[in-house]
């Protein structure tokens, strides 16, 4: 060993310090440099309170792209966002802003996006209601006051995309027999995750609440289609329907839409079921 | 739980009692309980403190404080349902701005108009109301003394003031707020039926296969109702329902059809409706020929508005005193005309002309009219302000009544008009009671005098007393004031400097004319408070034992479960006290006391409150009564006056109604159940009036009769369509309509002390079609100066959200104090309900 | 344990106060003035300059983007837009005329804090510490773009205090204070001049773009330093003085590298005036001077 370190000794003392310090060096900038991606990885987590502003690109790119330097926040009228300071659960200096506490008022001419330099806020976005910026889940159905019964739908009347992002599905109070309930569902197609929802939910936590798309939004296997939906696409069946079947009925009876029904007493137009709505989810191209 | 022996024997005979008088009782006993839950909150009966729709709740009490309420599962109303509003009952109470002492206004100790409010004692307080009321008394007579009230006052309240003024002060200057609600449903009820309030009750609502919502928003403004509509609607493939408004709203959303018409022109859909029937010959003939008359009404009878505008100058039928000094006409008047008449009358009003006047499709005004004619659909029509506050309120509502009583669809399950309230007592108080500036309880008026010598008799004062000029209404009110004519003006349980129209050329300006002297009382230093002279903290809802009367016309009764905070004190406890300071002498003609020297020399607290009737009822009985609830019950003004005070007073009060169809049950009774629908008879309640079988004061065989007017028949009246009183115009270009939100109550001197209302709606907007933003530079979001002839407010344009307002027109609600919508309204009423507009007049939007 | 007991009393016998604190107060000025304009927009409601030294707008028209972040955004692959493009080159052009480092010194708000640090130090005679060398400062900056790289986001940004420090006086302060303290206790106690002569990937970014720049101090008078020693103690790269105040190998008097602030606190510090700021092309101008001085 002592052999060994002579002949380098001699060999070059300069360069053989050279070589020393330049391995020390890199072996502790890249120690710091490792904590620093692990922790820059670990900030990619999006927290499900924070919501970025409209526009915002998706997280993992959004963390490259924004430079942290606010202009967004100064831009917003309504003074929403935040930069994330050390301590958040948000990655440093990025803006957001929380639901809860003030929420995107989704002004026509997205100042937060044309104010951002570096497109981390996509330019692209010119119809605020285009915006995603999370997308609102009722996550409580068992102390959401509509579902309780009660008249609340305070998130519905305060959503911005009132009847598109959030409507009252109906159905009937078995228990009091005599009250519709009015259940509001989120259209994630139309939702802009603004968060109003989740500001003016009354309850002390909200039952309603904004969570950013990535968290929120299932995804069906692309191995299954519905089929009423390609259906209604297509304009048709996909496969010719039958020709006209025919029944073994007793005399003065036909067959329809699942009943036996006497050949007399056509429905009148006034009696025919109204056109109750589908349920407005299940129209959409995806779930 | 266990039941005492002696318990469970008076629950029995309770229950005995119950079944004699026709009433289901199913666990009296859980109507409150002192112990049985582990929390150790004592649960009892209530009524949500809010709308008209007169909700159940369940009040839970713990340490003397309200400390949660629930829907009342048994309320036959909500079955436990309630609004958001009404969540958050239990905080309502205690918002912390609380008033607990009478704060008048002084400088160097001494009350100064311009002086700063300081707390004084209620004796000092009372002191000075007595010394002002005095002067005004001695100097002009109880002309210049008034009270203005609501719909929100209980029963026995309203009672109160109404007779310590109108017996006792002998000024029928007594007026709620409630003028500014339904005064047109009431003048419509009786112009038509001779009888006040709706023949059906909610359960038309699952009776009926179509609804029509006239002016109404239920879905936000009585939500459990319009929950209910809607399970109809779920329950029955047929029901229909169509909404007529100025506006998209919430209500439109489940709509099968939504009629935006042009303002004002509801009266000429209505007569489209009648010669749609006539024409198509869907006339019910049995039904008209056996039920109802004819009128024709005048017209030309003006706008309410001051003498000396224009548009009353011209009109010669609105009753005001014309050059000769004589009334011009009188603008209820009418002259009897035939069928064929009223068919020509309405014959001009087609479908083209409908159509184009309002602005509503053909088809849809047709699918209307075909579903009032249509005689298998039976139809229930809805209203509220989009009716009464009309300046042809009366109108409107004669006019709905035309096309039920056209087609015979009225008083039966499922078929009626029916016109929904605001106030949880608005019918219970202000109708029933007879607060209006021209009534005496039980539809009785103060211009009849025999109206007045029943009265006189029950309130057992001299023959005489009661003065036959009718009083001022609130319009009239808030002018007297404005004009030095009103001096002395007590008000409660409202807040008109935030509702009253043309706040700044009128009310306020009437509060600080230095010739008036106002008291305010109130729970919260509303901005009436804060312009009053003398502000009286009150007790609100459960610091007082109370009864309201909701749009059914049930009656709800519920005990006093906490106490007031501070020196607040009920406003039942202030009438009696303040009627302690008045000795008949003062107050009562010579000539009237010399002829009855029996009332000479006492207090009006004697002659009206300790009168041997109302003072009926010991201390002990008010334990008594509600022994069924807890033991050793007892309320405020018990202890405070030494008698049953409530019980006396309503014992008294019922005498008025008692045979004349407006029989309300015991006292008692009232406190076991969760409300009875009157007229309660041998103890059994009506569901439908009018109709043999339904209703006590029909014989067998008479099948239908109208018994509120003497030949029992109902009354068509022939009414034309006019233009509102101010229109848009090239300066003024948008119609201005105001209302609610459902977050917010009214002025939201309640709500908005809810922290979680607030937040849900913290500040009002203007909504506004985007294109009329667009063509203002204005972007959804941005600060705008509204204004009006009258004044200007700025807030936030709106457009988009909940509702969607049609080019031309903007809407504006009135919760917010900080943007006063009525400092932009016109006090325009209709000319014979006086109730105003505040649904039309014209205002600019322009950017802040 | 020194020659004298305060550092820069000469100075100030020989220039009075003033003279012995011109650029030091210049230099404040420049920071506060910078902080200042960035302030008084949430303040009082003027905007003159929004966002912050990553990016700002001033007056609504001109973009000023920081060229280390924004490259760092290049490293994580993302295309900017095209203000933040033209931003960086208005500033990249600006620190190449006036030289890169002169952020440090003029605008970067974490100077003072350092130089209290450094201040603080002499002061309390605290000697020693960590020893680092001075070239860590590019190991790191080479770090901040590898990481960028491999994590594909601006990881350095979670962590840097410079910008947490311009970003906690005009957005709100959060836990930023710990970090700014640390890094104060660090210079103080633990490395002398540690954070800007070692380690700050900023400064060594921008003493990159100061290899060219033409704006100078110079040790023009250099024949007439006492060897007070004066200005190696305040300098925050010391080693940089010696070459062209002592003709090292027959320097020029120009402080050539690129490392010099030009914060002429040298300037100030010198009863002599030895110093001055003047154009890199002096050297060529001035020949050599065999100075009088002994080189020690």
């Amino acid at each position: 060993m002592s052999v060994k370190k002579e002949k380098t000794t001699q060999a070059s003392p300069a360069r053989r310090q050279f070589m020393l310090e330049t391995v020390r060096m890199a072996c502790g900038v890249g120690v710091v440099g490792l904590g620093l991606g692990l922790y820059a990885r670990q900030s990619r987590a999006h927290p499900p309170l924070a919501i970025r502003p409209p526009g915002a690109i998706a997280e993992a790119e959004f963390l490259g792209a924004c430079i942290r330097c606010g202009l967004c926040a100064r831009d917003c009228p309504y003074d929403i966002l935040s930069l994330a300071k050390p301590g958040e659960p948000v990655a440093v200096g990025t803006p957001y802003f929380v639901a809860r506490q003030l929420p995107c008022e989704m002004c026509e001419d997205i100042p937060c996006v044309k104010a951002c330099p570096t497109g981390a806020l996509d330019h692209k976005l010119t119809d605020i209601n285009k915006a995603k910026m999370g997308l609102a889940v009722l996550v409580d159905h068992e102390t959401c006051l509509n579902f309780l019964g009660l008249r609340c739908d305070i998130c519905y009347r305060d959503c911005p995309v009132i009847d598109k992002a959030l409507t009252l599905e109906q159905r009937i109070n078995t228990r009091t027999g005599k009250h519709a309930e009015f259940i509001p569902t989120v259209h994630s197609e139309d939702c802009t995750g603004c968060g109003k929802c989740e500001k003016s939910c009354p309850l002390e936590v909200a039952a309603i609440k904004v969570f950013p798309i990535e968290l929120a939004k299932g995804e069906l296997g692309k191995h299954y289609r519905l089929g009423w939906v390609e259906k209604e696409k297509s304009g048709a069946s996909l496969v010719p329907p039958d020709p006209e079947h025919h029944y073994n009925l007793p005399e003065g009876m036909h067959y329809d839409q699942g009943k036996v029904l006497p050949d007399e007493a056509p429905a009148t137009p006034e009696s025919a079921p109204p056109q109750h709505r589908a349920p407005k989810a299940l129209k959409k191209d995806e779930l | 739980m266990t039941l005492t022996r002696r318990e469970f024997i008076k629950q029995q005979a309770t229950a005995a009692a119950a079944t004699v008088a026709g009433i289901t009782l199913p666990h009296t006993a859980a109507m409150a309980q002192a112990t049985g839950t582990k929390d150790d909150v004592r649960w009892d009966k209530g009524v949500c403190r809010y709308c008209g729709t007169g909700c159940g709740v369940l009040v839970g009490v713990k340490g003397g404080r309200i400390v949660a309420t629930q829907g009342d599962p048994d309320a036959p109303v909500n079955r436990g349902l309630n609004c958001v509003k009404g969540y958050f009952l239990a905080k309502i109470q205690y918002g912390n701005d609380r008033l607990t002492k009478p704060l008048l206004r002084m400088k160097n100790g001494k009350f100064d108009k311009n002086g700063e409010f300081q707390p004084v004692s209620w004796n000092q307080a009372f002191d000075i109301m007595e010394e002002k009321c005095k002067a005004v008394l001695k100097a002009k007579g109880p002309s210049a003394v008034g009270m203005f009230g609501s719909g929100q006052w209980t029963i026995w309240e309203g009672y109160a003031g109404n007779k310590l003024f109108k017996a006792g002060l002998r000024s029928n200057n007594v007026d709620p707020n409630a003028r500014h609600c339904m005064a047109s449903a009431v003048f419509g009820f009786i112009r038509t039926f001779g009888a006040d309030e709706p023949m059906g009750s909610y359960d038309d609502i699952e009776h009926a296969d179509a609804f029509v919502l006239w002016g109404c928003n239920m879905a936000e403004m009585h939500p459990i109702l319009w929950s209910r509509i809607n399970n109809r609607r779920l329950s029955a493939p047929q029901v229909r329902i169509h909404v007529l408004s100025t506006f998209t709203h919430r209500s439109c959303e489940v709509a099968d059809a939504e009629l935006i018409f042009t303002p004002q022109t509801d009266l000429a859909i209505l007569n489209y409706i009648c010669n749609y029937i006539i024409q198509n010959g869907a006339v019910n003939q049995d039904f008209v020929a056996k039920h109802v008359t004819y009128q024709k009404g005048v017209t030309d009878i003006g706008y309410g508005l001051r003498p000396n505008h224009p548009l009353e100058q011209g009109a010669g039928n609105n009753g005001y005193p014309g050059p000769d000094g004589k009334p011009k006409g009188n603008p209820a008047a009418s002259s009897p005309i035939t069928f064929e008449e009223f068919k020509q009358f309405v014959a001009p009003y087609t479908l083209d002309y409908t159509a184009k006047l309002s602005g509503v499709p053909k088809e849809k005004l047709e699918a209307l009219a075909k579903l009032y004619a249509d005689p298998k659909t039976k139809v229930t029509s809805f209203w509220t302000m989009g009716f009464n506050q009309h300046s042809r309120g009366t109108w409107v509502n004669n006019m709905i009544y035309n096309v039920h009583l056209l087609v015979g669809k009225i008083s039966e399950p499922g078929n009626g008009p029916f016109s929904l309230t605001g106030q949880p007592s608005a019918c219970g108080t202000a109708r029933e009671v007879g607060t209006f500036a021209h009534r005496l309880p039980a539809d009785m008026l103060i211009a009849n005098p025999q109206h007045r010598e029943a009265a006189e008799k029950i309130w057992n004062i001299p023959a005489g007393t009661i003065n036959p000029e009718i009083g001022l209404h609130a319009i009239a009110q808030d002018r007297a004031l404005k004009d030095g004519k009103l001096n002395f003006y007590w008000t409660s349980t409202t807040n008109n400097i935030q509702a009253g129209p043309n706040l700044n050329q009128e009310r306020y300006p009437g509060f600080r004319n230095p010739a008036n002297f106002i008291v305010v009382s109130d729970v919260y230093p509303t901005l009436s408070a804060m312009a009053a002279d003398l502000i009286l903290p009150c007790a609100m809802w459960m610091e007082k034992e109370g009864a309201f009367g909701n749009a059914e016309r049930r009656t709800q009764f519920w005990r006093q479960q906490v106490k007031a905070p501070g020196d607040a004190k009920s406003d039942l406890w202030q009438y009696l006290e303040f009627s302690k300071r008045f000795k008949t002498d003062e107050v009562w003609p010579a000539e009237l006391l010399a002829k009855n020297p029996q009332y000479k020399g006492k207090t009006l607290y004697e002659v009206l409150f300790a009168n041997g009737e109302v003072n009926k009822f010991d201390k002990a009985e008010a334990a008594r009564t509600n022994a069924h609830a807890w033991a050793g019950y007892t309320n405020d003004e018990t202890e405070a006056f030494g008698f049953y005070v409530q019980k006396g007073l309503f014992e008294e009060y019922r005498n008025f109604g008692k045979g004349h169809g407006k029989d309300l049950g015991e006292f008692d009774l009232y406190h076991k159940v969760r409300g009875l629908r009157w007229p309660v008879v041998n103890g059994k309640e009506t569901l439908w009036r009018y109709r043999e079988g339904y209703d006590p004061y029909i014989k067998a065989g008479e099948g239908i009769r109208f018994y509120g007017k003497p030949d029992g028949k109902a009354t068509l009246f022939a009414l034309p369509y006019q233009p509102a009183a101010e229109s848009p115009d090239s300066e003024y270009d948008l119609w201005l309509c105001t209302g609610r939100v459902l977050e917010h109550w009214h002025t939201g001197s309640m709500t908005r002390r809810v922290p979680e209302l607030y937040r849900a709606f913290p500040d009002a907007v203007v909504w506004m079609h985007p294109k009329d933003a667009e063509k203002r530079g204005l972007k959804h979001g941005d600060p705008v100066k509204a204004s009006t002839r009258r004044g200007e407010i700025q807030l936030r344009v709106n457009t988009r959200g909940r509702n969607q307002v049609p080019q031309g027109l903007v809407f504006i609600p009135f919760f917010d104090e900080s943007r006063l919508v009525n400092k932009l309204t016109l006090d325009a009423t209709c000319p014979i309900s006086k109730e105003t507009d505040f649904k039309k007049c014209a205002v600019k939007i322009v950017k802040a | 344990m020194n020659r004298r007991p305060t550092i820069g009393a000469d100075a100030k016998a020989a220039k009075g106060w003033f003279g012995a604190h011109r650029w030091l107060i210049l230099r404040r000025v420049s920071q506060l003035g910078i902080l200042a304009l960035f302030l008084i927009g949430p303040w009082f409601g003027v905007w003159i300059v929004k966002g912050n030294l990553a990016s700002s707008l001033t007056l609504g028209v001109l973009p000023l983007t920081d060229p280390y972040v924004l490259l760092q955004s290049l490293f994580a692959r993302h295309i900017p837009e095209r203000a933040a493009l033209i931003g960086a080159a208005i500033v990249l052009g600006f620190y190449i005329l006036v030289g890169g480092r002169a952020y440090c010194a003029w605008v970067c708000p974490i100077n003072p804090i350092t130089d209290a640090a450094a201040w603080l130090r002499r002061r309390l005679g605290i000697h020693g510490g960590a020893r680092l060398p001075r070239a860590t400062r590019y190991w790191v900056l080479a770090m901040t773009f590898v990481v960028a790289a491999v994590t594909d986001s601006i990881a350095w940004e979670l962590v840097n205090p410079v910008s947490m420090m311009h970003r906690a006086l005009i957005f709100g302060i959060g836990a930023s204070w710990a970090i700014i303290l640390g890094l104060f206790l660090f210079d103080l106690f633990i490395a002398q001049r540690g954070w800007c002569g070692h380690i700050c990937p900023v400064g060594a970014f921008y003493s990159l773009l100061g290899r060219w720049s033409p704006l100078r101090i110079s040790a023009v008078r250099r024949e007439a330093c006492n060897d007070c020693a004066d200005c190696y103690a305040v300098c925050p790269e010391p080693l940089i003085i010696k070459p062209a105040l002592k003709a090292v190998d027959g320097a020029g008097p120009v402080i050539t590298s690129a490392n010099c602030t030009n914060c002429g606190r040298c300037i100030d510090i010198c009863s002599k005036d030895v110093f001055e700021f003047g154009a890199r092309g002096r050297n060529a101008e001035t020949p050599p001077a065999r100075s009088t001085a002994p080189s020690t």
